[in-house]
Order: C-alpha cells, then structure tokens, then sequence
C-alpha cells in the first residue's frame, strides 16, 4: 500500500513538473492561433476559440518570414555540409595517419575549447568586414567550419575501430582516402548522426553571431529576423507567437524522432550554441 | 633500366606523397581553425592591452593597461559582473538540486518514460530566443498565464518584466528552465554509471529508501554532480540571449540588467570601443578558465 502511494506521488510529480517544462510550448502555440481580443482577456484563454492559419498570414505579410526561413535552411545546410567535411578528414588524421607533433597539436586543440565564441567575436566581426563578408550569408557559414568539438567526438570513436583492419585495407591497396569513406565513415554512422544533428540544431538556433553581423532583411535567418520583428508586431503577440511557432516546431518534431541520438550527444560533452 | 627509374620515382613521390599527406587531410580544418579561432584568440589579446585602439584605421596610441583600467573603474561593467555572478549563484545550484531529484526518478522504471523525457528535455533543442518571446508574454503583469497561476495562491499581480527587482527573478526562473535539461541529462547518465549492486546490498540491509538516496546516490553521484555544477557556471556566465527577447533586446527594464557579454556587446556596437571590449572578453576568459581548471582537476582525480 505505502509504495503505492509513493509510486503515485512519483508520477504525480513527474507529471506536474512535465507540465511546467512544457507549458511555454503550449503557450506558445495556443497563443499562435488566438485573436487580438482572446490574447488580452484575463483570467487568460486557455485555447483558442477557433483554429485559423491567419495570424501566420500577417505575420508573413508584415516581415519575409519565408526568406528568413529560406536564409536559415542554406546556411544549415552548407554549414552542416562543409563541418561534416573537414571534421571528418581532421579526426582520420589525428586518429589513424602518423605524423610529426600530432599528439601535442592535438591537445593544444582541446585546449583551445575552452576558449568562449564570445571572445573571438571582436576579431572575427573585423575579419569579416575587411573579407567584404559584413552582412552576406557566406558571413554566418564560414566562421564555423572548423569545429573541434566534432572533431573530438568523431576522433575517438575514430579510435575504437580496431587498427588492423586499417593496415590490412592498407596492404590490400586501399589508399587512405578510399578507407576512409569506404569504411570508416560507413561505420561511424551514429557517431556521424550524432555529430550532424548537434551541429544542424545550433546553426538553426544561433542568434547571437547573425545579430552581429546581419544588418539587411533579406539576410537574417529566423531567430534573428524574429527579435527584429518583435519591434514591428509588439502590440500583436499573437503574431509574434506564430512566428516563434516557425522557428521552434520544425525542431521539435525533429526532436520526437532523434531523441536518443541528440541526447547521446548531449551526455557526451554538452550542446555548443 | 628505364622502367626501374620510373618505378623508383614513383615510390619517392609516394614517399613523399604519404609525409604531406595528413596535413591534406588537416588542411580544410586548420584554415578554418587559424582564420577564425587561433588568430582571433591572440587579436583580442592584443587589441586590450592596445590603448586609444581605432578598429576602423586599427590605429592606437600605446601599449598599456589602460582599457582593463577603463573598464574595472566602469561602474556598468561593476553592474555587469555583479549582476552575472547573482544570475550564476541562483541559476546553478538551484538548478542541480532540481535536476538531481528529477534524474533520481526519470531513473526508475517508468511508464511513458519516453513521453516524460521528451517534455523535460525539450527546452534543450529549441531556440532560446524563441521561446523567450513566449515567457515574455506568460510574464505580462495584466494577461500573463504566469500571474494567473499565481494568483491561486493569493498571490497578487507580479510586475516580472517592468520592475527592477523583479526581473532577475524572471530571468533567473527562465534560465533555470532553460538549462535544468541540460543538467538532468548528465545527472541521468552519471547515475546510469552506478553500480546496482550498491542497490541490492542495501536493501538486503533493510535501508529505507531516503537513507539510500542520501548515503549511496549523492555520494556516488558527487563526482558528476561537481561537474554539472562547473559546466553550468561557465555558461551561465554567458548569459544573454535569454536575456534578450525578454527586454525587447535592452538588458532589464531600466538598463539595469547589465551582464558580462552584454557589457561586451554594448562596448563594442554602441560605444565602438573594441580595446574595452576586449578587455573585458579577456575578463569574462579569466572567469571561465578558472572554472575550466577546476573541471580539469575534478575529471583527473575522480578517472583515478
């Protein structure tokens, strides 16, 4: 009896916490499709009276939500595309090719991690303008091409494949570049996933680089163009929550089918924004 | 004759082939290493010891201290850090007890475990700028779901986002939602690592399961949960984009929410002063590299 009723409290907990967790989300999206006049009632409007697309019409009238949305696919897309590359050739180098000082470039580089984005925005923000990059797409591509982070990761799982069967592809023929894309990449798949999807999620949610960067509409990616617009539809929330609902569903139903994926990741050392 | 030549030059090129061939394969990824991590590391060294620094002509007048002494006498940045270490001291440990709680029982058998850890680690993945917007409106004085929970409990109408005391209260109870995923996530696999045995001992031995849980989890569990805490600090001490979309992008509602990276921001895009700005990256490096050593020296010792 008495675990019972422990075991009920435990899911009651659980249950009241999850709501808390949650109810931003909810608010969010109810809100999205609520009038002007059910938004400012109090006591609050749990659920919207009816069900209509037009708050997300406005919204994508009065700002290029759908050019923000486009900006923000590409630069995933060829951010994702370009990281995935070079952290691939740099972790089969510092994994399976032997050369001078490569254990002590190696743990300069993880040294290098602790350094914060924070403190190579004043050197970067210059580099950019002086590239003539200061606001283009390429501006929110390029400085992130490199990650060490990944690169870590996808290193030591790089290191638990077992060395002979390198050296006997080696003696068989296979050039490096072939072994690696024919094998080690093949098996390295969910490390690889894993690496994508971290990757995918912070170029979708970064803010604080475009801000910077970003002067022109037609340049901003979607969190951005989103706290810009909050200035145009501050006294019609309900526009602004359609808006956020762009920006936030597409991750959550990428979340439903990856969970496990990202929060392996996650346990492994953190998610970088 | 002349094949064999030919076959020795071939193995020279491979020989030599094979020496530069890593660094082909490091190429792609040092370019980007050197141009936009490496060389930014040692300018923003550079630009705060350089005084009267003009990032237009990248002119200065003299080497010196002068921006670190600027910035410590600027009572803003005195706001800043004061307002940052507050943020951390309450966003951190108030954080890690929930999570521990939390983890403990995501960590038993559950039903629906799958729905329970996709609500509680949502925040995670989705844009904190995004979500911000919608706190902002469960924060409003007059309509907001948050005001109206509240008042339940007799709570009178809470001005979260319009007065000064209030709003790190809002803001702390955001970033608390906002990093408690995080957190659970490393706690979960932290406990995941105990051996069960310890369990089973115990409950041969007739302990009751509060005595397990204060004996057996939080001692073995210590070493995680330090980490946790170290991790947390060091980006709890970047906070700003949660800051952002709660105050139409002004840190508080009277400018009185000053933080470290928003001092940064408002010394290089408002004031044009990149050597201040510099200085005070280099500050806020200071803080995380401290926090950094100590993760380094708990991770040794507990490997051990």
């Amino acid at each position: 009896m008495k675990q019972k009723v422990t075991r009920f409290l435990v899911y009651l907990f659980l249950i009241i916490g999850g709501l808390i967790m949650l109810l931003p989300f909810f608010w969010m999206f109810s809100s999205a499709f609520k009038t002007t006049q059910e938004i400012n009632k109090f006591p609050p409007q749990w659920l919207p009276s009816s069900i209509s697309l037009v708050n997300f019409q406005r919204a994508f009238a009065m700002a290029p939500f759908a050019r923000y949305f486009v900006n923000s696919i590409l630069v995933m897309v060829s951010s994702v595309g370009i990281t995935t590359f070079t952290t691939i050739l740099a972790a089969f180098a510092f994994s399976k090719l032997h050369f001078p000082g490569r254990s002590l470039i190696f743990s300069m580089l993880l040294a290098l991690m602790m350094i914060p984005f924070e403190m190579l925005i004043i050197t970067n923000y210059s580099t950019v303008v002086q590239l003539k990059l200061w606001d283009t797409i390429p501006a929110l591509i390029l400085p992130f091409t490199s990650s060490i982070f990944y690169t870590y990761i996808l290193k030591n799982f790089f290191d638990s494949i077992s060395d002979s069967l390198y050296w006997s592809a080696r003696i068989d023929g296979s050039s490096n570049w072939r072994y690696l894309w024919k094998v080690m990449v093949p098996i390295a798949r969910p490390s690889l996933t894993t690496i994508i999807l971290l990757n995918g999620l912070a170029s979708w949610n970064s803010f604080m680089w475009p801000m910077y960067v970003i002067a022109s509409d037609k340049n901003r990616t979607l969190p951005w163009g989103l706290q810009v617009f909050t200035t145009e539809a501050g006294s019609y929330p309900e526009l602004l929550m359609a808006a956020s609902t762009v920006v936030v569903f597409p991750v959550i139903i990428l979340f439903f089918f990856c969970r496990k994926y990202i929060v392996r990741g996650v346990a492994r050392g953190g998610l970088k924004g | 004759m002349k094949k064999n030549t030919v076959q020795e030059r071939k193995i020279e090129n491979k020989s030599f082939l094979s020496k530069i061939e890593p660094f082909l394969y490091l190429l792609p990824f040092l370019i980007g290493l050197v141009v936009f991590t490496l060389y930014p590391v040692i300018n923003v060294v550079l630009i705060s010891f350089k005084e009267g620094y003009s990032h237009l002509s990248r002119n200065f007048t003299e080497w010196g201290l002068g921006n670190y002494e600027t910035v410590l006498a600027d009572p803003r940045f005195g706001q800043a850090i004061s307002n940052t270490i507050k943020y951390v001291l309450l966003v951190v440990p108030i954080s890690t007890c929930l999570s521990i709680v939390i983890a403990n029982l995501l960590n038993q058998k559950l039903r629906f475990s799958a729905l329970f850890q996709t609500a509680y680690f949502l925040p995670m993945v989705t844009s904190i700028t995004a979500v911000g917007l919608a706190w902002k409106l469960m924060y409003n004085k007059n309509f907001g779901i948050i005001n109206y929970l509240l008042s339940f409990f007799g709570v009178d109408k809470i001005p979260w986002l319009e007065n000064a005391q209030w709003s790190i209260p809002a803001l702390v109870i955001f970033g608390i939602w906002n990093i408690l995923p995080f957190t659970i996530i490393l706690l979960l696999s932290g406990l995941q690592n105990i051996d069960p045995l310890y369990y089973t001992a115990a409950k041969v031995d007739g302990s009751s399961s509060l005595r397990i849980f204060f004996r057996i989890t939080i001692p073995l569990l210590a070493p995680t949960i330090f980490l946790v805490c170290i991790i947390n600090t060091i980006s709890c001490f970047k906070v700003f984009s949660e800051l952002y979309p709660l105050f139409n992008g002004k840190p508080g509602p009277f400018n009185n929410l000053y933080t470290v990276v928003y001092y940064i921001r408002y010394a290089m895009m408002e004031n044009r002063k990149y050597g201040i700005a510099a200085a005070a990256a280099i500050i806020l490096f200071m803080f995380i590299f401290v926090f950094t050593m100590v993760q380094h020296f708990i991770q040794n010792r507990t490997r051990r």
